[in-house]
């Protein structure tokens, strides 16, 4: 029997930064998990998935990661996913970071 | 050291000038992912998860104050002000951003320094003996030899699609502190009446299917090193499996066919190849060895190391634990810990490597090395100024007296940072570090090497620790097995599975059961843990690990 599907959302790093970013519903790139487009239907994942494929300038490495619904938003199911939307555990850098200083 | 010839400068040049084209018409679009993948790890740089890494070479670990300066200005210039040495003597930082990364290369090419072949399945950066040139028990610097290897080997045009990756580590000394035996191929510098050579060990290595190096020629006389490497990557290249990357190095190669089939067919290309070296690589290494002159020794009273050995306890401890045997009397070899208790295994500071840079320039003849325990090593310091080196050192937070204890850990990135990591390492190995300094029975627990990789790749050399620890993922849950009896020296030998893995909240109370009962087991403060494996094997560790947990779960 074939796995059922679970809920994705499209994630890839920058081309530029290099960092993670997730696709939102509205065909834009975001920083945020919280962002992005929580993908239910296989056909659609793979069809948004292709969109993502298809900005090779703008995006490196696109593919489908699992997520689901928290109280705060989406959230990862996997670790991996979470170390990626949080940054490395050794230094607050990534996107757990502060913001710089307003100068 | 080492200087640039106007040949490896241009060379150096041109290769940057081609690869900040090659970033830009990536920015532009001209060139696809796909097309410029190659050419960027070319270059050293990754992809990673959640930033670009640009993985610098040290070629042989040896390093000027100029080129530590170097690198700490490239860490606050185009990073976050720190860089991270790995176990093959490079250096990697960890956050640069795709459009510097050419400025990056021109900065280091300013020192003589660069990236290439420090990814990609080609011959990588020649890893040595971090104790080159210093060691008390040494025959010959490997040095020049690695240098030679490093000009031969870049941009060899034969060798820049290989099978897959291969490495090439190289000592001097009798006692192997370059982990020879697990390379795709190891040199040891040997004499045979009195003729300088080498002991040549090739299919070692570590990753998902681990073996010991096997001795294919026992003595090779120096005059044929480069034609002998060149036919042993050719027989590899026409034979190793391209068709399964699990099966792609030449460890398997020799697995496969046996080390007496490689060695005729090695031997066989060597006739053929041998006739060609016309002696210009000899008159190549002739001037490449006067650049590695040892430094000028001085002769001088130690009473101000003696004055502070006897007077300070805390430059004692760090005396005892992190100074190695110098050639030369009066002096010694210093050894900066990189692992103070709780930090990230390798990492420096811009501002530490200023100071080390600093202590080089001003004690130590200029010279530094970074060794594959990612710890930095002054190698030639005159004892009379250690006093001053460790109060430097202090300050700058370097001077944890741990080198070869149980918190001088070697780590790979992990997850934390690696796109291919299985489980994070970098907070176990700071877990851990931390739990025997609370403990305070790390100098009781003497010699002992916790070795931590995040993946079957094994970058953390866990299979060569005493205790080594391999982070997977089981079932969506960060695993760490447990593997004993490692040994990473002239003794070499993988270690064996204890059996189950951990979790990550139970893998370092797993590790103090593990050394509790090598306290209670061993014959007297002098067997070291490993001595004490050997002697017992794995039962009553097995049970301190296994039993004792489940015992604490029955209650």
């Amino acid at each position: 029997m074939p796995r059922e599907f679970t809920p994705k959302v499209v994630t890839a790093n920058a081309l530029l930064e290099g960092d993670v970013v997730y696709l939102t519903a509205e065909d834009r790139w975001s920083r945020r998990l919280e962002d992005a487009e929580l993908i239910t239907d296989e056909a659609h994942a793979q069809i948004r998935l292709l969109d993502a494929q298809g900005q090779p300038d703008v995006v490196v490495g696109a593919y489908l990661a699992d997520a689901r619904p928290g109280p705060a938003g989406l959230e990862p199911t996997h670790f991996r996913e979470e170390f990626r939307r949080t940054g490395p555990s050794n230094y607050l850098h990534g996107k757990q970071a502060p913001p710089p200083p307003r100068t | 050291m080492y200087d640039y010839t106007d040949f490896d400068a241009a060379f150096v040049a041109e290769r940057n000038r081609q690869f900040r084209a090659q970033v830009e018409r990536r920015i532009a679009g001209h060139l696809t992912e796909e097309e410029f993948k190659p050419l960027r790890l070319m270059n050293g740089l990754y992809l990673q998860l959640h930033a670009y890494m640009l993985r610098v070479a040290i070629p042989y670990g040896t390093l000027s104050s100029a080129q530590m300066r170097q690198l700490a200005h490239i860490a606050e210039r185009w990073d976050k002000g720190y860089g991270h040495f790995t176990t093959r003597q490079n250096i990697q930082f960890n956050w640069p951003r795709l459009r510097d990364v050419p400025d990056m290369l021109d900065a280091l090419a300013e020192v003589d320094m660069h990236a290439i072949q420090t990814s990609g399945n080609t011959i990588r950066n020649v890893t040595a003996d971090h104790f080159a040139g210093a060691a008390a028990d040494e025959i010959a610097d490997p040095r020049p030899v690695a240098e030679l290897i490093r000009q031969w080997s870049t941009d060899h045009p034969e060798f820049q699609f290989l099978p897959r990756k291969f490495k090439i580590a190289i000592t001097g000394s009798p006692n192997d502190r370059a982990v020879t035996r697990a390379h795709d191929i190891g040199l040891r510098m040997v004499t045979r009446d009195g003729a300088p050579g080498f002991e040549v060990i090739v299919g070692g290595g570590l990753g998902r299917t681990p073996m010991i190096g096997k001795v294919i020629r026992d003595f090779l006389p120096e005059g044929d090193l480069l034609p002998y490497l060149e036919a042993v990557v050719g027989v590899w290249n026409l034979l190793g499996r391209r068709d399964n990357k699990f099966k792609s190095r030449i460890k398997i190669t020799v697995h496969e066919h046996g080390i007496d089939e490689i060695r005729a067919r090695v031997e066989a290309r060597f006739a053929t190849l041998r006739p060609t070296f016309t002696g210009v690589d000899q008159d190549l290494l002739a001037g490449i060895r006067a650049a590695f002159a040892p430094p000028a020794i001085r002769q001088a009273p130690t009473d101000a190391f003696d004055a502070a050995y006897a007077a300070d306890p805390v430059f004692r401890s760090w005396a005892d634990t992190n100074l190695a045997a110098h050639r030369a009397p009066g002096h010694a070899i210093v050894q900066v810990s990189l692992k103070a208790q709780g930090a990230t295994p390798g990492d420096a500071t811009a501002d530490q490597m200023r100071v080390l840079a600093d202590l080089a320039e001003r004690y130590g003849h200029d010279e530094l090395r970074i060794s594959h325990e990612q710890n930095v090593i002054l190698p030639h310091v005159h004892k009379s100024d250690l006093p001053d080196v460790h109060a430097a050192l202090k300050e700058a937070g370097l001077a944890t007296a741990n080198i070869g204890l149980i918190s001088d850990i070697i780590a790979c990135p992990g997850m934390d940072y690696c796109a291919l990591a299985t489980a994070r390492s970098i907070p176990i190995a700071q877990q851990i570090a931390t739990r025997f300094e609370e403990l305070k029975l790390e100098h009781d627990i003497g010699d002992m090497k916790i070795k931590i990789s995040g993946c079957i790749n094994a970058c953390g050399h866990h299979h060569v620790g005493h205790i080594g620890i391999l982070g997977l993922d089981r079932a969506g849950v960060e695993n760490y097995q447990i593997t004993l009896g490692g040994d990473g020296t002239e003794t070499a030998e993988v270690g064996t599975r204890t059996g189950p893995g951990f979790s990550a909240d139970k893998i370092v109370p797993a590790i103090e059961r593990l050394v509790l009962a090598y306290l209670e087991h061993r014959e007297s403060a002098g067997e070291t843990f490993l001595q004490c494996y050997r002697r017992l094997g794995m039962a009553p560790f097995k049970a301190a690990l296994y039993e004792e947990a489940q015992a604490h779960a029955a209650q």
